[in-house]
């Protein structure tokens, strides 16, 4: 008999207990559907991460001021200004690898044009700012060095301060805006960026040259930068050599002694970006391995439901031994049995769970991230289920005895 | 004529653990090709341990069995089954039909086993329904057919492998006498034909059909008689 002949069998056995069949399949088909759309929806929650650390800027560095105390009572990170524009222009031309430096300062001010006002973030960088952040404009520009140099009072508006002043889609570049009554010329719309990582809306902010900032905007000692200074690096590699180098300056310029405390920190966001990634990929792991217990309870449904199989059909097994059916060949037609329904499991599992993943991504909107591998792995797998939960089923059917099946009531 | 079967000393012992159950005491019989051989005896007697010898569904304890020429007793399970199904056609009592299947793929089954392409499964099939007169029935399952139309498709796929020899275990003893006798007359028409049949029986009415009866009692065979077989019905009224 060949091997099509006893699939062919297997399938008609199977299709005189339709129900049954079904019922068994659906264990696999839970299992492998559960497979499929966890490890897809962690593929979509990694992706995810990677996308929103990738937004925030590509190999950075965040160096922050160090922390106050007065008596007893320390302050956070950045309550004692310890970095200086000194600090910044040294970082930029001494420390090996790295490729733009930004300062950070930001102030919440009312801004007032076309005769509306919004209260929202404004921001003093450089121009690097926008290239460790990968972030154009839609339209007109971004300052340039010499506008900073000069001081100038231009600004670059994010999309809701634009959707909030002047209306949705109107291009603004060339009008006027007045930021706590200081009248700045709009030079720039920066690209919709969406929300960040922490749910911030990223487009509702305006940017103006540090330079103006420090003149027009903050108070406080004008020698320090009233923020964090974000560096990027020149690749992924360069980063831990660029971090170590700017320590060493900074120990250098603050003139801190060895053994005394940094008066400032540097901050990897790789590594938090990374650490994020081993978090999203645990979390697959677990649900992957949840989803290939409920498979090998999938597996254990076919077993039992084979062996209730084998003693129902005990008298079609000695008939068919009596016919010329081999134990081989009985074993093998109950193999097979096994492995149709663990494989129809399989294929539906992998349609269900597809469909699953498809409909769970789009309410999360995450990526969908489907892996093909996955599907042939899942599969493949349940037809091993197949087999190994087949086996013992198989094998007793393959040693009855005919005389004694024949006689079975 | 050449021999179909040749058993020779033939024991079987059915060891329970305290005792042993002597079923064949030294069997001997031999069986030309052509003709119907009745098997009778009391239950107990070892006709259907016999029987089962005879099927290479079961093996002696002892003595030799030559199917066809071939010496069986060496043979594992696996070249049994070959041999079952080139050289042995069964009949059953309770017809032994798969439910829920056509009657063209039961008849089918044994050519299944001997891997014959879809195709001539189907043709050979088919003609074998048809000479037992079922070839409109083809695709009915067995429930719903008559116990005597059930036993004609258990008889087509007994046919359909062409085998050497047909043994029927007590064909009728499900069926109702009419039935019985349309049955023994299509057997009748068979073994004419050229037929070797081994048919077990307890009632004489059956065993009257065959031309050479072996009596069985105890394990052993205590009468063999060659007798023309008389054409009767169970009610004892001769059928032209």
């Amino acid at each position: 008999m060949t091997i099509i002949q006893t699939v062919w069998v297997a399938g008609r056995a199977l299709l005189r207990n339709k129900m049954r069949s079904f019922l068994t399949t659906l264990g696999i088909v839970i299992g492998v559907a559960a497979v499929i759309s966890m490890s897809a929806i962690g593929a979509g929650a990694r992706a995810r991460v990677a996308e929103a650390f990738q937004s925030m800027g590509s190999n950075m560095l965040l160096v922050f001021s160090g922390s106050s105390r007065t008596g007893g009572m320390r302050g956070g990170a950045g309550s004692q200004p310890s970095l200086t524009w000194d600090d910044m222009e040294d970082i930029r031309e001494q420390v090996d690898g790295v490729k733009y430096v930004a300062p950070l300062m930001a102030v919440g001010a009312q801004v007032q044009g076309n005769g509306q006002n919004w209260q929202t973030s404004v921001r003093g960088t450089s121009v690097d700012y926008f290239a460790i952040r990968s972030w154009a404009t839609d339209s007109g520009e971004l300052f340039s060095d010499q506008d900073n140099h000069r001081g100038a009072k231009v600004a670059v508006l994010g999309r809701t301060v634009v959707t909030n002043l002047f209306g949705e889609g109107v291009d603004a570049v060339g009008e006027v805006v007045r930021i706590n009554n200081i009248p700045f010329q709009v030079i720039g719309i920066a690209a919709a960026k969406g929300s960040s990582a922490r749910g911030e809306d990223e487009d509702d902010a305006v940017f103006v040259p540090w330079k103006t900032f420090r003149a027009k905007l903050s108070g406080g000692l004008q020698q320090f930068i009233p923020g964090p200074i974000m560096i990027s690096a020149e690749s992924p590699e360069a980063l831990e050599a660029s971090r170590v180098g700017v320590e060493k300056l900074l120990r250098v310029n603050h003139k801190i002694r060895p053994g005394v405390e940094d008066d400032f920190t540097v901050r990897n966001l790789s590594e938090m970006a990374q650490a994020q990634q081993e978090g999203a990929k645990t979390m697959t792991s677990l649900l992957a391995g949840i989803a290939l217990v409920s498979l090998i309870v999938g597996g254990i449904g076919i077993m039992n439901i084979m062996l209730v199989s084998v003693t129902e059909r005990t008298r079609e097994i000695g008939l068919r031994m009596a016919l010329g059916a081999r134990p081989s060949t009985v074993m093998f037609q109950f193999l097979i049995e096994s492995v149709v329904l663990s494989v129809i499991g399989g294929l539906l599992g992998v349609a269900c769970g597809i469909g699953a993943a498809k409909y769970l991504v789009s309410t999360f909107n995450w990526p969908l991230l489907i892996q093909p591998e996955f599907s042939f792995l899942a599969v493949g797998f349940s037809a091993l289920v197949g087999v190994t939960f087949g086996m013992y089923p198989a094998w007793k059917a393959s040693k009855l005895d005919p005389i004694q099946a024949l006689r079975f009531e | 004529m050449g021999e179909v079967i040749r058993l020779k000393d033939i024991t079987r012992v059915f060891d329970t653990g305290q005792i042993q159950v002597h079923a064949l005491r030294g069997v001997s019989l031999t069986v030309e090709e052509g003709g119907c051989l009745a098997i009778m005896g009391a239950s107990g007697s070892g006709k259907s341990t016999l029987m089962n010898i005879l099927g290479l569904l079961d093996r002696p304890t002892s003595g030799s069995y030559h199917l066809v020429g071939e010496d069986t007793s060496r043979l594992d399970r696996n070249r049994l089954a070959g041999i079952r199904n080139r050289t042995i056609g069964f009949v059953f009592q309770n017809f032994n039909l798969l439910a829920r299947t056509s009657a063209l793929e039961n008849v089918e089954l044994p050519l299944l086993y001997r891997g014959v392409g879809a195709r001539e499964r189907r043709r050979l099939a088919l003609e074998a329904l048809d000479r037992v007169g079922l070839g409109d029935r083809a695709n009915h399952a067995p429930n719903q057919l008559s116990g005597g139309q059930q036993q004609r498709v258990a008889i087509a796929r007994a046919l359909v492998a062409s085998p050497s020899v047909i043994l029927a275990d007590e064909p009728t003893g499900n069926l109702d006498s009419s039935t019985s006798v349309e049955i023994m007359r299509f057997f009748r028409g068979l073994v004419d034909g050229g037929l070797t049949m081994v048919l077990v029986t307890h009632e004489p009415d059956i065993a009257a059909w065959a031309e050479r009866v072996v009596e069985m009692k105890d394990g052993q065979i205590v009468a063999d008689r060659r007798q023309s077989p008389s054409v009767v019905t169970p009610s004892g009224e001769a059928v032209p």
